[in-house]
């Protein structure tokens, strides 16, 4: 029980982009056609989750013996950017098309703030291990639903008939605004 | 905080930092992606200074379009004719001959011979300075002379004469055609290279007008037009232009008959065939 509320958590009611504003580049970015758009969302989500998994260990394990805690974010920004090598070699491998949709944000994900916080926040939170693999995986999944969301409405807009002055940036930021209006009714629950 | 602290703290990240790096190796190697090694070929045969003339970001995007027969080899206005062959075998395609296009600089108004209309200050750009009054020196059509074509070029192949005027170094010019786009004035163009004869002169206003400017300037007497019975230079607009079309090799030339010197053979035409 315990564990479905910490998914819940990260991925409903504090969900990363709607509540906390965090990784809006990408979100906005890749959110133009849901096809890229989903599969950023599952490159984020691994980047996530193994970010949670290794970050808790070396947090834990390695840091808090030796009392190096101020090592804290220089150490976890280690492990994103290796990780996010990771993911570009791996998804160009095993889809090119994909790798050139995804483009420069790919690699931006070593800089997508949402991860790092979600690292940051895992500790704040003191979760256990596998509290710590679901919290990521929840964030993770939050973040997919919220750009595929963004993303389909987008698809939708393209053939709207949006006032001239809102067209393009503007009602995309509006987009996310009204969504994140939305998620705000979720706090509170948990 | 004590030494040993710090001294864990550099360990830590260190080994930290080993760990991932071997992780990381090891996976590129695993999941290296093949690529056709064609590729990488034309990608060492094209220039490489990714100066953007083809329109591609770089060498190796161009690289891409030609190996997936979007672009023609020769579409790299600054690869030499040697590796544009050398690819085309490469691909199996047919070699076409390019003549290589350099610039040539049509203005002969430097301080010497351009009258000076007024002192300017401000950003030293021909840009700018045309945007505003049009520079220091009194042509109109004419090189104002702060160098924005000595600035864009990415082989060093325009360089500025101490008179102030650009000179194109034609064997380091690839005729990328940067300093065609830069001048404000138009003055600079793209010719193959053997092509020698060339009017210096941009000048279209009536001769007295042009005389009073510049002591270079055409000012469409017509003695080339004559001279050449019309099958080579005509006067159009008040400039004497170059027909290339008949204007061949031979015979050379009324460049000493024209008064102010403004028909030039540019190059080594012997070198240059
Ligand atoms: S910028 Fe002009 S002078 Fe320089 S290489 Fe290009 S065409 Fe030649
Ligand atoms: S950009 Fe044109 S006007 Fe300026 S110095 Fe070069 S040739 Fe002259």
């Amino acid at each position: 029980m315990n564990l479905l509320l910490v998914f819940i958590s990260a991925a409903v009611v504090n969900n990363y982009v709607l509540t906390y504003f965090l990784g809006l580049c990408p979100f906005v970015g890749v959110s133009k056609k849901l096809g890229p758009a989903v599969s950023m969302g599952l490159a984020t989500t691994f980047v996530m989750t193994m970010t949670a998994t290794v970050t808790w260990l070396i947090y834990y394990l390695v840091l808090i013996p030796l009392n190096l805690e101020f090592l804290q974010i220089v150490s976890f920004i280690l492990v994103i950017a290796s990780l996010v090598q990771l993911v570009e070699m791996f998804v160009r491998k095993v889809s090119k098309p994909l790798y050139d949709a995804l483009g420069i944000y790919l690699p931006l994900i070593t800089t997508n703030c949402a991860i790092l916080g979600l690292a940051l926040f895992m500790v704040l939170k003191e979760y256990n291990f596998i509290e710590s693999i679901v919290f990521g995986f929840g964030a993770g999944a939050g973040f997919t639903l919220a750009i595929s969301i963004m993303a389909g409405i987008r698809e939708q807009l393209d053939i709207a008939d949006v006032p001239e002055p809102f067209k393009g940036a503007g009602i995309t930021m509006i987009t996310a605004g009204c969504l994140a209006l939305a998620f705000m009714g979720f706090a509170g629950l948990i | 905080m004590t030494v040993i602290t710090i001294l864990y703290a550099i360990l830590t990240m260190g080994a930290l930092g080993a760990l991932f790096s071997v992780g990381l190796s090891i996976a590129s190697k695993k999941l290296s992606v093949e690529e056709d090694p064609r590729l990488i070929e034309i990608i060492d045969l094209l220039p490489g200074s990714n100066c953007g003339a083809c329109g591609f970001a770089g060498c190796a995007a161009m690289a891409e379009a030609i190996l997936k027969g979007d672009m023609e080899p020769s579409s790299c206005p600054v690869a030499n004719s040697e590796s544009i062959e050398k690819i085309s075998k490469l691909l199996g395609l047919e070699v076409k001959e390019k003549v290589r296009n350099v610039a040539v600089v049509l203005c002969r108004g430097d301080r010497k011979n351009q009258k000076k209309k007024a002192e300017y200050i401000g950003v030293e750009s021909c840009l700018a300075a045309h945007l505003v009054g049009g520079g220091e020196r009194a042509c109109n059509w004419g090189c104002i002379g702060f160098g924005d074509c000595v600035d864009v070029c990415p082989f060093d192949a325009i360089y500025m004469s101490p008179d102030g005027i650009p000179v194109v170094d034609r064997d380091k010019c690839t005729g990328c055609g940067k300093c065609v786009e830069a001048c404000p004035r138009n003055i600079i163009e793209l010719h193959p290279i053997n092509r020698n004869v060339f009017v210096l002169c941009k000048n279209r206003d009536n001769p007295r007008l042009a005389r009073s400017v510049c002591s270079a300037a055409c000012i469409s007497c017509g003695i080339c037009e004559r001279a050449t019975g019309g099958e080579g230079f005509k006067v159009i607009d008040n400039l004497a232009v170059v027909d290339y079309e008949k204007y061949t090799k031979e015979p050379i030339l009324p460049t000493d008959k024209c008064p102010t010197k403004c028909i030039v053979i540019v190059g080594d035409p012997e070198k240059e065939k």
